[in-house]
């Protein structure tokens, strides 16, 4: 009996979402990219379309960060200068896109004005051709303040911004909706959150292809097995046609993979784990690499060499499989 | 596929004397199909019927054991295609190849390198699992590269030639160890396969490609040979995601017999990171087995980091056992932090006190491997709970003052637990992250 190859047929795809907006759609990216529309699981090609890759946005924030030592070292000349932070990430580190933090706006900490931070933003669009994702910096009250403020002034531009939560959606979803940017949705590991959250926001009038799910991942070793495991099943939910979790995935990749021990620490106590600069951008760029067989599409990333190993990861999975 | 009642009861022998227990063969039949009889307690079964009812009933892939002793390897026998349908089983062996040409004193620095490959994290320890001993000159040379590295290794073994008489002289030269033998190839497999059954060892198959395997397995099964373990032959990162996808798929959703067998990778990339992203692509996606080049401690950990993570079982976390756990020079004035007895929470709470320079002690208290939310919710993270916990555990031995640090999440059983434990109770962060600064704030750090 010869082998006949076993293709699944879904009735369903993943939403293609879009990031940034060129003049003609009155914003100001050079170029804009596009998330999303699978019609399979990750990189089946022989059985689906996987139109498009998965695509990394390295971080930077608008001020200095305490990120841990080895980070610092690759980004010392830029740390407190976000213009320069971003355009160093994308012209010599061939970042898909930017993703900017505001830590600065923390109430506890900078506290800078919505308008200082929108200043930043628009600055870093000047600076760089490439789309754009802002996140506030975690404090409901003053981010829906300041993301409020960016999506006002940044109309058009098609920004990503972040995060709506099952909590406090509605000012970021407002704003999204009239200024004309798109969204990330945040929900705690949990399908059913990840869900409601999708169809709340969808109920205020942002259309589902303006939407990304943040399904919070945890690093490697530290719990990315629930992420992986809760993202096989909204891309399974994608593909049989559950239009609230049809939506391509964003991950915190960088967070979480620096706040791993195994990553940052350094030293003589740590020598049975091998070399630490070897061992932290492989720790963050494995977490990358799981997790996009588990659907992500958007990786939030910060190590220059970690960058470098998934981008190079991604090219060999797009390339075809058929038989 | 399942037989069901019906096509078991044509195979039994349809006396109807009721010896197995129900009065009729057909009552016997059900209980069969439904997994609660066995068939041995039918004295007039034939063996016809007890082969194809055996072949019914076997795992949709085979188990199969590479490796003698306690560092015998077992691959296969999964039964899912995605861990929350139920878990992965068999974590993929980690082998790594060594070239027989290298001199004697490159061989003793290869094993020992590799030998040395264990990883202490999280409480849990990691291991690797193979040497897998390539051929790459005469019979003689693989013979004499086998008994050294079997003699310096109690690492399970491969065997990479695919000429039958360097196989043979392999296989003589670790007898006993229960090595891979790779591969039977379209050219050499009646040879091989006759070696594997002499030595009776497991036996990589190797084709050209996904269908060209499924026909060799067919002829080396029609030898009446079924310890294998398969190759599709394909390289490049996507092809071999393909095809692994495929064989499991045959496997378990249409009971494929001739893929329902453990499955081997090969990494082809020559950067050691990149050759870790590539192995991690068929971690992830069903290889029972890899073989690896990069030996270097620091390449290797999050490899195996990603296979633990990956083959958790879902519905069973890891949890640290109840006790105090000290971090740092602890005294008698060093705070006590509460957490809960599931791994993963216990584990951020000690890394972010360890990062805040305070020395504290932690006690996770047992949630059933529960988060602080999740417990709290269930019930499981109750005032009276925690101050038993606090009470039985002698604490208050190891320290001269009274005060606990409760996480901020479940602030409202401070009132309750101060009253249970008669501890004052300090409300701390909610998020591990928080621990440092407010370290720093309350202890001065
Ligand atoms: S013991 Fe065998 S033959 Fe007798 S009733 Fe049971 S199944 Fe039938």
């Amino acid at each position: 009996m010869a082998f006949e190859v076993i293709k699944e047929r879904y009735m369903s795809k993943v939403n293609e979402v879009l990031l940034g907006a060129t003049a003609e759609n009155g914003g100001s990216r050079s170029h804009v990219l596009k998330v999303g529309g699978q019609t399979t699981l990750p990189y089946l090609h022989f059985e689906g379309e996987v139109p498009n890759k998965p695509i990394i946005a390295m971080e930077i924030t608008d001020v200095e960060p305490t990120w841990p030592a080895p980070l610092k070292e690759m980004f010392k000349d830029v740390y407190n200068d976000p213009i320069a932070w971003a355009k160093k990430c994308v012209d010599e580190y061939k970042a898909d896109l930017i993703y900017v933090v505001l830590n600065g706006a923390d109430p506890d900490g900078a506290n800078k004005s919505p308008e200082e931070c929108t200043a930043t933003v628009k600055s870093i669009l000047k600076a760089v051709g490439v789309p754009l994702i802002v996140k506030g910096c975690g404090d409901e009250e003053k981010d829906n303040e300041v993301l409020g403020k960016v999506a006002e002034e940044c109309a058009g531009e098609n920004l990503m911004l972040g995060v709506a939560e099952q909590e406090n959606y509605k000012s970021i979803a407002a704003a999204c909706m009239v200024h004309k940017h798109s969204l990330i949705a945040l929900s705690p590991l949990d399908i059913n959150i990840c869900k409601q959250l999708n169809i709340l926001v969808n109920e205020m009038g942002l259309p589902l292809d303006r939407i990304m799910i943040d399904p919070m991942i945890g690093g490697l070793g530290y719990g990315i097995e629930y992420a992986y495991s809760i993202m096989e099943r909204i891309r399974m939910g994608a593909l049989q046609g559950d239009k609230m979790l049809s939506m391509p995935m964003i991950c915190t990749v960088g967070y979480e993979a620096w706040r791993a021990k195994e990553a940052y620490s350094d030293g003589e106590e740590f020598q049975g784990w091998g070399e630490q600069s070897f061992r932290g951008p492989l720790w963050e760029a494995m977490t990358a690499a799981t997790l996009i067989q588990a659907g992500a599409d958007i990786l939030l990333m910060r190590h220059p060499q970690a960058v470098k190993l998934v981008q190079k990861n991604i090219t060999e999975l797009m390339k075809s499989n058929k038989y | 596929m399942a037989l069901t009642g019906l096509e078991i009861y044509k195979l039994l022998p349809k006396k109807n004397c009721g010896e197995c227990g129900p009065p009729t063969c057909l009552a016997f039949a059900m209980s069969l199909a439904a997994g609660k009889a066995s068939l041995e307690v039918c004295p007039y079964v034939s063996d016809e019927a007890k082969e194809a009812l055996g072949a019914a009933s076997a795992p949709p892939i085979k188990l199969i054991k590479i490796g003698v002793g306690d560092k015998a390897v077992e691959l296969g026998d999964e039964t899912v295609i995605f861990r929350h349908d139920k878990t992965f089983f068999h974590p993929t062996g980690i082998a790594f190849e060594v070239k027989d040409s290298l001199s004697e004193a490159e061989l003793t620095q290869k094993l020992e390198e590799i030998n040395a490959l264990e990883f202490d994290r999280v409480g849990l320890h990691y291991e690797v699992d193979m040497v897998a001993v390539k051929q790459t000159g005469d019979a003689a040379q693989f013979k004499a590269a086998v008994q050294k590295i079997a003699a310096a290794t109690n690492l399970s073994l491969v065997l990479i030639t695919e000429d039958p008489a360097s196989a043979d002289q392999g296989l003589e030269a670790c007898k006993g160890r229960n090595p891979l033998l790779y591969a039977a190839t379209e050219n050499n497999y009646k040879e091989m396969t006759e070696l594997a059954q002499k030595y009776s060892v497991p036996l990589g198959v190797k084709a050209e490609d996904i269908f060209n395997l499924s026909n060799l397995v067919e002829k080396i099964t029609a030898l009446g040979y079924k310890e294998l373990v398969l190759d599709s032959g394909s390289r490049t990162t996507s092809k071999v995601l393909a095809d692994l996808t495929e064989m499991r798929r045959a496997a378990i959703k249409k009971k494929y017999r001739p893929f329902g067998y453990p499955t081997i990778a090969f990494t082809t990339a020559e950067e050691p990171m990149e050759e870790m992203m590539q192995s991690q692509v068929y971690v992830s996606k069903y290889a029972s087995m890899v073989v690896l080049k990069t030996t270097d401690k620091h390449f290797v950990l999050p490899l195996l980091a990603w296979r633990q993570n990956l083959y958790t079982d879902p519905q069973k976390p890891i949890q640290v056992e109840t006790k105090i756990y000290e971090v740092g020079n602890v005294t008698a004035d060093s705070p006590v932090y509460l957490t809960t007895n599931f791994s993963l929470t216990y584990y951020s709470v000690e890394g972010e006190v360890e990062g805040s320079k305070v020395p504290s002690y932690i006690i996770p208290v047992d949630t059933d491997g529960t988060s602080v939310l999740t417990a709290w919710a269930a019930g499981k993270y109750s005032a009276e709970k925690i101050a038993e916990v606090m009470n039985s555990i002698g604490i208050e031995e190891k320290v001269n003052h009274r005060e606990v640090i409760l996480p901020g999440y479940v602030a409202v059983l401070s009132g309750k637990l101060e009253e249970k434990s008669g501890w004052k109770v300090v409300v701390g962060p909610r998020e591990a992250a928080g621990i440092p600064a407010f370290a720093k704030s309350r202890y001065g750090a």
